[in-house]
């Protein structure tokens, strides 16, 4: 491993961005080269720590040589390394993506939108890396204000949804905040390992409950946990369709992994488990977001907003594998986290290619459109499938594991509820395709291009196209790895007493 | 006269309590744009006076400067006699993450209020209506 990788994972973005600015006073289309270089970058070094994790276990990298309690230490195990891969080769897939899209939807912000686009990239990579609480909410905020400006570039209605996500993103890192106080105050420490072992023979302080509480809830506004997911719907469709991808396919799930790290390594399973009945009301209030993200995403007609309220589900599946506190349960929320990115990112995408060659995003204007875009269609196709959980793809082995979780701690309903939103994505997604491969075309659309019934192929050019293949190749293929990402990666994330 | 000496002893965090709620409130239920970012102002705030409390110290603890530094400083430094300067610390930066967020905030202000022409989110919202309606 290079000595400096993990810290030079959150920095070369991190200097990257103002760099990038001076780049673009010079020449605008070296941005686009400078952003994938740099973000290349990122995924090597990522690739190389998760292979250092692998082989050689935790690092442990102190910032400046200073002892981890006085110090900022940067904790890596098996769970950083490996989403740490996740949002790197995701920001450089859609950053290749970008170009084109980017040109055409903003065409005189090409250079502020990689900027921006670099320091939300550094955020997400240093709230994976960070073994400090305090640390984190930082990182959590450069995150969290880059996506604010990046969602307010979007349409025109942007700039409201953005605000709504402001005004609740600091409520959840106020709250976030708090927590670290409280935790601060009863154990004089901000480091997580040192929290971990000091914390065990307070639990039954009420400081030390409040700060989980209010750590939970701040995190919980952050990922879009039902009931607080209200700024989710609204930011993730009128955001750029670059945007829109790279937010949705990351950012919830780097909440998720802080609510694991918070859980399971701050606190021992034993306290958010046993102690509290933290698990039973995430475990509902998961059952909760499932049913009603996907009933919320069958009344819509708009193809981002409708993946948007699948992500609340999304969400509620990772929540409920954590709730059940077992070793399939866990395992399968891990799987999850990277699957759902990968069929997130698949899916919003190809909406993107969609908008970008026809200008519309409502799904009542795909009919025939197969025809027209065969590929992205195609991806589209299999990310949907993924979502619902048909075998061959990497949906199916994540709920095969949050379902047997749920089973294991005997939870029916939860188990049930799985199945049943499973099968209301079915509803969602079979409406659409069957729309697009055997919808008959009324809308005037298309009866300027080429008479009635034979539509010209017009594909999305080559550099959309390829992210999105590269995605749903990845949807068709993980699957098929899952068994080793689980037995190399994700069963050394589980955490002791499971 | 219990009540009294707990009001009188822990006055400071009762007022980042009552100010938290403030600001909380004027976030959910006030219908003006600017007024919710303010109330965001203060609950941040609110948070900065609660770090800051948990710093000092009983008995005539004093700011963490050393009176004769570098190389001078023979004396064996007594941490009672000073407050614990890493909450202040903490707070500087969590002063930069809401100075930024206040600008982006406003930043946003000015976009809305370019579209709509009022800031108002009752107006706003029939204006987004009607859109919805043509």
């Amino acid at each position: 491993m290079i000595e400096n990788a993990p810290a030079l994972i959150v920095i070369l973005p991190l200097i990257a961005a103002p760099v990038n600015l001076i780049i673009g006073l010079w020449r605008k289309d070296l941005c686009y080269l400078f952003t994938v270089a740099t973000l290349s970058a990122c995924v090597l070094l990522s690739v190389d720590v998760l292979v250092t994790v692998i082989s050689n276990g935790v690092i442990t990298y102190k910032l400046g040589g200073w002892a981890p309690p006085w110090g900022i230490a940067y904790f890596i195990d098996h769970l950083n390394a490996f989403m740490l891969i996740i949002v790197s080769f995701i920001s450089l897939v859609v950053s290749v993506y970008s170009k084109k899209s980017i040109e055409k939807e903003l065409p005189d912000k090409v250079v502020h939108f990689y900027t921006v686009f670099l320091l939300l990239v550094s955020g997400l990579l240093g709230i994976l890396i960070t073994g400090d609480v305090f640390n984190l909410y930082v990182f959590l905020e450069i995150a969290s204000i880059a996506g604010y400006a990046l969602i307010a570039i979007g349409d025109d209605r942007a700039p409201l949804a953005s605000f709504n996500y402001v005004i609740m993103g600091t409520i959840g890192a106020c709250f976030y905040l708090l927590g670290v106080g409280y935790l601060y105050i009863s154990t004089g420490s901000l480091n997580m390992a040192d929290l971990s072992e000091l914390l065990p023979g307070m639990y039954n302080s009420r400081v030390v409950i409040g700060a989980f509480a209010f750590l939970m809830v701040g995190v919980a506004i952050k990922m879009a946990f039902f009931p607080l997911h209200k700024w989710l719907p609204d930011a993730y469709t009128h955001a750029p369709s670059t945007v829109s991808a790279f937010v949705a396919s990351t950012m919830t799930k780097v909440g998720a992994y802080v609510m694991i790290r918070i859980m399971f390594t701050v606190f021992k399973p034993y306290f958010s488990i046993e102690l509290i009945p933290a698990s039973a009301i995430l475990g509902w209030l998961a059952v909760a977001a499932m049913l009603f993200g996907c009933i919320r995403a069958i009344a819509q007609s708009d193809v981002k907003r409708m993946l948007s309220y699948i992500i609340i589900a999304e969400v509620g599946y990772i929540v409920m594998g954590l709730s059940v506190g077992n070793r399939m349960g866990f395992t399968g929320a891990v799987l999850h986290i990277l699957n759902d990115a990968v069929m997130m990112s698949c899916l919003f995408l190809s909406a993107g290619s969609i908008e970008y060659k026809t200008g519309t995003r409502s799904v009542h204007n795909f009919a025939q459109l197969y025809k027209k875009m065969p590929l992205t269609m195609a991806a589209f196709t299999i990310g949907g499938l993924s979502i619902v959980g048909i075998p061959p793809t990497c949906g199916f082995f994540s709920k095969w594991y949050l379902v047997l979780g749920a089973l294991e701690s005997q939870q029916w309903v939860f188990a049930a509820t799985l199945l049943i939103s499973s099968l209301l994505t079915a509803v969602i997604f079979f409406k659409v395709l069957v729309n697009v491969y055997f919808g008959s075309q009324s809308s005037a659309d298309f009866e300027s291009s080429s008479g009635h019934g034979t539509v010209v192929m017009d594909e999305a050019p080559l550099s959309m196209l390829l992210p999105t293949g590269i995605m749903a190749i990845g949807v068709l293929t993980l699957g098929f790895f899952s068994g080793k990402i689980i037995s190399n990666v994700i069963q050394f994330t589980v955490p002791g007493g499971f | 006269m219990e009540i009294m000496d707990f009001i009188i002893s822990k006055y400071n965090y009762l007022i980042y309590i009552i100010l938290m709620m403030i600001g909380f409130y004027a976030m959910i239920a006030k219908n003006n744009l600017v007024k919710k970012v303010v109330g965001m102002n203060i609950f941040q705030t609110a948070i900065i006076l609660f770090f800051v409390s948990t710093a000092s110290k009983k008995g005539g603890a004093t700011i963490p400067i050393i009176q004769y530094g570098h190389g001078e400083a023979t004396d064996i430094i007594n941490t009672a006699q000073y407050i614990n300067p890493l909450p202040h610390v903490l707070m500087l930066t969590a002063i930069v993450v809401m100075v930024s967020t206040f600008g982006v905030a406003i930043a946003l202000l000015i976009i809305i209020y370019r579209k709509y022409n009022t800031l108002e989110e009752d107006e706003i919202l029939n204006i987004l209506k009607m859109e919805d309606g043509k």
